[in-house]
């Protein structure tokens, strides 16, 4: 069963087009990912989807409510999580919470523990202004306050944009206990290698949908071989890659290139000949395997 | 030759009350380094990176940057470092040109200055075409470069990147650190911050810091060495953990 309908919505401002007609359905208690760089439209259906924004055309439905027509019953079973800080600076870490229980006519006491996980880290500081929290810190009380009333679907616009590599894993690991208590998530994120967490992904990118499949389905219909070139000096390593003939993409990977062929086919031992006649040293050339970004990479050419 | 240092700090202190942002802090960025400054949230990143910026003053310690002290001669080293982050960067109402002259003018460019290093810079990225297009009208990859172009139009011997690429797509992403590589193999010193890991592999040296302190320094091959990891990433789990 769907739990997010989303079909044919589109949404301008003024001659921009933030999302182009988009439609995708997310499953009840699954983890939905929007992967995307910045304007790519994430944050505009999101809004969408959270009632705030109201589309120009199409139809979207959250558990068979329509955000527009119904945006009062949506808001009841949706948490939302904006992408920038939204919680009151000048009241305590424990008086936002217990606003947000109260616009939604329950108590913190009565889904507690829901939250109890997320809230734990964060109850020392309770008598603490929201304002002078830490970005982790802040980030876990908005999380709390979007959980409080219970909803069936936690939408987290960018929950983890500017989060160190170790909070971000520690965020993921909470939602996925989320996800397993049975509440849908759909989430958004810049960061490609947080594809692989979510059970499906839309890649996003200029407010259309490249595509939408499993993180596995996504890697499978990557139409390339890939390769992976490392040599001592990298920045020389990618000008004396591009001088060779038949390459098809070059791409920096970490420590590595990553290259395709125009052909799909490597001679290994030649571009390895070609890269010792320059002065490399360290050389190193295997088939390797694509990730999320070399997919996203060659969606976005197409 | 004798090596040229753009940071030199001993023993950086920065003190908010009793709670220690920075707690002797000893590293420095030679010039021409691509160095990258990584660190979890709150691990006291952002104190430092004021204070090397003369914008905030250090609790103790020997600091100079760009030659410069950081106690005494901040007007000084504001004029020496370039800066730029994604958040602030360009005005997007002015076009290219205006947005050079009104940098250039406000670290004291005379006209003339303004008018060689805004053709050198543009004809560099071969964007000289698009002089009078305003900033909202070019692409985001584009905004990048110029956004770094403009940091360093007053030729600074260190420039900070503060989260540079933060969101950028990846393509996008990928041209930008060719171009601070191309910058780098210049005689620009790159002082940068990212939560990227793969870009910390871009970096001539990364220093780690975990609560106040540097809690590693070398080059990627070395950290990722001692640490046994396959990637930096790993070796920043490692360390942040």
């Amino acid at each position: 069963m769907a739990t997010v309908v989303v079909d044919n919505i589109k949404k301008r401002y003024g001659d921009i087009t933030a999302l182009k007609q988009t439609s995708f359905e997310v499953e009840k208690g699954t983890l939905f990912g929007v992967i995307g760089p910045d304007g790519a439209g994430k944050t505009t259906m999101f809004r969408i989807l959270a009632t705030l924004l109201i589309p120009d055309s199409g139809k979207a439905l959250i558990d068979d409510q329509d955000v527009v027509e119904d945006f009062l019953e949506v808001r009841k079973i949706t948490g939302y999580m904006p992408g920038t800080f939204s919680l009151y600076e000048d009241l305590t870490v424990e008086e936002n919470l217990e606003f947000f229980a109260t616009i939604f006519d329950t108590t913190i006491q009565a889904h507690y523990h829901l939250i109890r996980d997320i809230y734990r880290q964060i109850e020392p500081f309770k008598d603490r202004l929201a304002g002078k929290l830490s970005g982790g810190m802040k980030q876990k009380l908005a999380l709390s306050c979007a959980l409080i009333h219970k909803p069936h679907i936690l939408i987290l616009d960018e929950p983890t944009t500017g989060v160190d590599a170790v909070s971000r894993q520690e965020f993921w690991d909470m939602l996925i206990k989320l996800k397993n208590r049975g509440i849908t998530i759909l989430v958004s994120t810049p960061y490609m290698d947080e594809a692989g967490l979510c059970d499906r992904v839309a890649l996003i990118q200029g407010g259309g949908i490249m595509k939408i499949d499993t993180p596995d389905g996504v890697l499978r219909d990557f139409p390339h071989r890939i390769w992976a070139v490392k040599a001592a000096e990298p920045y020389r390593l990618l000008q004396d890659l591009r001088k060779y003939k038949g390459l098809a993409k070059i791409y920096p990977f970490g420590d590595s290139m990553h290259i395709t062929s125009q052909s799909n086919k490597l001679v290994t031992d030649d571009l390895y000949e070609h890269l010792k006649s320059r002065g490399h040293s360290g050389i190193e050339i295997v088939e390797s395997s694509p990730t999320i970004e070399d997919c996203f990479m060659d969606l976005m050419q197409q | 030759m004798e090596t040229q240092y753009m940071i030199k700090a001993r023993n950086m202190v920065k003190k908010f009350g009793r709670f220690k942002a920075n707690d002797h802090l000893t590293f420095q960025v030679r010039k021409g380094e691509i160095f990258g400054f990584l660190g979890a949230n709150g691990a006291g990143k952002t104190t430092a990176i004021r204070i090397l910026c003369g914008l905030s003053a250090p609790t103790s310690g020997e600091i100079e940057v760009a030659g410069y002290d950081v106690y005494r001669q901040t007007e000084k080293i504001k004029r020496s470092i370039g800066y730029m982050s994604q958040k602030f960067s360009l005005y997007e109402d002015l076009t290219v040109k205006e947005n050079f002259r009104f940098y250039g003018g406000i670290y004291g460019l005379s006209r003339k200055r303004i008018r060689e290093r805004t053709s050198y810079l543009l004809e560099k990225l071969n964007f000289t075409h698009a002089i009078n297009k305003k900033i909202s009208e070019i692409p985001l990859g584009w905004k990048q470069k110029l956004a770094f172009s403009i940091a360093i139009i007053h030729e600074p011997g260190i420039v900070f990147l503060d989260e540079p690429t933060s969101g950028v797509d990846p393509i996008t992403r990928r041209q930008f650190w060719e171009m601070i590589y191309e910058a780098a193999s210049g005689e620009v010193t790159v002082f940068v911050t990212t939560h990227y890991m793969d870009e910390a592999e871009y970096c001539t040296r990364v220093s780690i810091m975990e609560q106040g302190r540097i809690e590693a320094m070398d080059t990627p091959a070395n950290l990722k060495e001692r640490f046994q990891g396959e990637t930096m990433n790993e070796v920043f789990v490692q360390i942040a953990r």
